[in-house]
């Protein structure tokens, strides 16, 4: 159990270059936190300097208001779990589990190696598998081992570096839920770093952005995903990803490539005096003018536009809009892309559709968007210029009293096991193994 | 692929064949060890019935030959083994630099080690002749030791790299994150797989110092350094009219003991150790 705190952290390589700049990030005791970012944004560096494994060039690294900059991996007491899992091939998975235990000599006993490692493989259900090498695993099962190594002793927190990305879809999602199950359980403070933005939001209590090595916006993933401070967060967060319109502001109407869009008198207001914005909408904020419900319309504007296809998936349907935009328009949202990754930017709407909506491609329809939570961008910095702060930090008071809340109850119910200790063993994580020993097969 | 009866037969005769074909001649050196100097000539592959002896054994064990086989036998381990720990530990450090830091001239260092062993030992015996002997190297253990070294360090510099390169280095910083000295997660993480890399190392260089015969006879010429290839050609019969073919024969079978029984012993390791570097590095 610990706190964390990174203070102005710097990481520069020998060229010079940043690799991470200048970041402070308090985590607290029990908290998930989430480092995100597109790949080089120094969020697996930043992870490796907190574990030890790299140096930092400057600034302080505090672990329960200890400065630990110079002390070794093994005196800051923190368990990794790496991307391949850095099993031992050589040891049997009770012997890859019990190797920290082994390693602090004369702490344990035999017995309480015994009982602290069959107490991770049954949590992990790994029980089974004891005496295998890990080469004769199944990935999700490697992963198993990885984790039971880290839990098994009593570290102050858990580093996770993109643990879930060898492993294909099925697969990831079970273990995201499991680890999000044992994170909560064990109330164990986490840095965990992915680049998948689903990741992001389903485990982290607070997640932090980073690009090109700095630090864009650490919140919770609601505020995160309403209250984005720039466009790179708004762009990142969230599949579909948001559609970013270029736009003019012509007597307090939204000039865009949709059509002329009426917005709410105090977000027009914060746009005043410039040229050109760019209209973050997401894909849910659209939907089928016929559909939408009467008392709801007037909050939004109407508009025709022409899809070039729709995909039905079930519980919803996407369309797509084409748009012409200007070429300063279009170096932006390539500039935007890479930024994210990605190899352009398609001059492209993405809608959400009701999936009952019967508007196809090809022919003109009527879509209505709900204008009150757009957001408008600087076309220059990016900035969210309709961002509100104090919304935003509710959102994230709100993600800590449940964190609160759940730490609490999960600690209740472990009293409560321990009390009946004894038929406790299978309680959790049970209904999942069918899952896993299908892809072990 | 599903094998039928008929692909085994194949195989079989197919397997039979090769085998024959590679172990013949040492069927044959095996058969005439064992006959006396007037059988050598009884034109079949066994000695003559009844005249089967042990008496070439017991000539370069315990004999005439004695002196001549067994310090040439001692001289042989004695280098042979010196090259080889020398060569595995310098190519052991040198492979470990090249696999894990970042250095400028680690291409020109692997590209050197080849070159070096592109060069025919047979050109380069003789001016090794003339400078042994002004620096009084010429007939001594370390005059073979030396030469052996460039025969052996370049293969297990290029083995040994190959091999490191595959190992997964993350284990010895997930050891350093559980608690582990740098010297215990080297020891406890790295040691152990890198074992059997140089383990095959190891068993490969001291093949090509056990069996050089050109360095041998060139750069020694008493018992005080030569090796056992080389003092084959010194045996001689008891008079000149008998061939000493019996007696080489019976060396032969004796040196080929130690190479059979380390291939026998340590085949696994040795098959691993080569796939492994083959295939990834």
């Amino acid at each position: 159990m610990a706190s964390i705190t990174l203070k102005n952290l710097v990481k520069k390589y020998g060229d010079g270059f940043p690799a991470v700049n200048d970041i402070s990030i308090d985590i607290e005791d029990g908290e998930f936190i989430i480092l995100v970012g597109p790949s080089g944004c120094g969020k697996s560096t930043l992870l490796r300097m907190i574990v030890g494994l790299e140096d930092i060039t400057s600034g302080d690294l505090y672990i329960n208001d200890e400065r630990v900059n110079s002390k070794a991996p093994r005196d800051r007491n923190l368990a990794m779990v790496f991307q391949n899992y850095a099993l031992y091939p050589h040891l049997t998975v009770y012997e890859n589990i019990a190797f920290p235990l082994r390693l602090a000599k004369g702490k344990h006993s035999e017995e309480e190696v015994e009982r602290l490692v069959t107490g991770a493989a049954a949590t992990l259900e790994l029980t089974d598998h004891l005496q295998r090498k890990p080469a004769n695993l199944s990935g999700g099962q490697r992963q198993r081992v990885a984790m039971g190594r880290a839990i098994v002793r009593q570290a102050d927190a858990f580093l996770f570096d993109e643990p879930l990305s060898n492993l294909d879809a099925k697969l990831r999602g079970q273990m995201r839920s499991e680890i999000s199950q044992m994170q909560r359980r064990l109330g164990t403070t986490s840095v965990y770093v992915t680049h998948d933005q689903t990741e992001a939001m389903t485990l982290g209590d607070r997640v932090a952005v980073l690009k090109k090595g700095e630090l864009q916006q650490i919140a919770s993933p609601r505020e995160l995903y309403e209250q984005p401070v720039n466009l790179f967060v708004a762009g990142f967060i969230g599949s579909p990803s948001m559609n970013f319109l270029p736009a003019t502001i012509e007597n307090g109407k939204l000039q865009t490539a949709l059509g002329a869009l009426d917005i709410p008198a105090d977000r027009a207001a914060k746009a005043e005096g410039r040229k050109v914005v760019l209209v973050g909408v997401r894909p849910e904020f659209f939907e089928d003018a016929k559909l939408v419900d009467e008392a709801k319309k007037p909050h939004g504007s109407t508009f025709n536009a022409t899809l070039t296809h729709t995909e039905w998936l079930g519980n919803e349907q996407y369309g797509y809009i084409n748009f012409d935009p200007s070429p300063e328009v279009r170096e932006l949202l390539n500039n935007l892309a890479r930024d994210m990754d990605a190899d352009e930017l398609r001059p492209q709407v993405v809608v959400t559709l009701d999936a009952a909506s019967r508007i196809r491609g090809g022919r003109e329809s009527e879509i209505w968007l709900d204008t009150r939570k757009l957001h408008l961008f600087d076309a220059e910095t990016g900035e969210n210029l309709t961002r509100d702060a104090d919304a935003g930090a509710a959102l994230t008071a709100e993600a800590n009293e449940e964190r609160a809340e759940e730490l609490a109850s999960a600690r209740e119910s472990d009293r409560a096991m321990d009390r009946n200790s004894g038929s406790s063993d299978n309680g959790d994580g049970t209904g999942t193994s069918g899952g896993s020993h299908a892809v072990a097969g | 692929m599903k094998s039928t009866g008929r692909d085994k037969i194949v195989w079989t005769i197919i397997s039979i064949l090769v085998l024959v074909y590679a172990l013949f001649p040492v069927a044959s050196i095996l058969a005439t060890s064992f006959k006396a100097p007037g059988d050598l000539t009884n034109g079949s592959f066994l000695p003559s019935p009844g005249l089967a002896t042990l008496d070439n054994y017991e000539q370069i064990l315990v004999g005439d030959a004695q002196g001549l086989f067994l310090s040439a036998l001692w001289n042989s381990i004695g280098i042979s083994l010196i090259a080889t720990f020398i060569a595995v530990v310098l190519a052991t450090l040198c492979a470990y630099a090249i696999a894990r830091l970042d250095f400028p001239g680690k291409k020109i260092i692997l590209t050197t080690a080849l070159a070096v062993s592109i060069f025919p030992v047979i050109s380069i015996v003789t001016p090794l002749f003339n400078l042994w002997r002004t620096i009084g190297l010429y007939d001594t253990w370390l005059g073979l030791i030396i030469p052996y070294l460039s025969l052996t360090l370049p293969i297990s510099i290029w083995t040994l790299a190959a091999f490191f390169r595959q190992i997964p280095w993350e284990l010895e910083q997930a050891a350093q994150v559980d608690g582990a000295t740098t010297w215990q997660a080297f020891r406890k993480a790295i040691v152990p797989l890198a074992a059997p890399g140089v383990f095959t190392t190891a068993i490969i260089a001291f093949f090509i110092a056990w069996n050089d015969f050109v360095y041998g006879i060139s750069l020694t010429s008493t018992e005080a350094a030569r090796p056992v290839p080389a003092a084959l050609a010194f045996f001689t019969g008891a008079s000149q009219f008998e061939s000493p073919t019996g007696a080489i024969s019976a060396a032969a079978i004796i040196v080929t003991i130690p190479v059979v029984l380390l291939v026998l012993l340590f085949q696994r390791q040795i098959v691993s150790g080569l796939t492994q570097g083959a295939v990834k590095g």
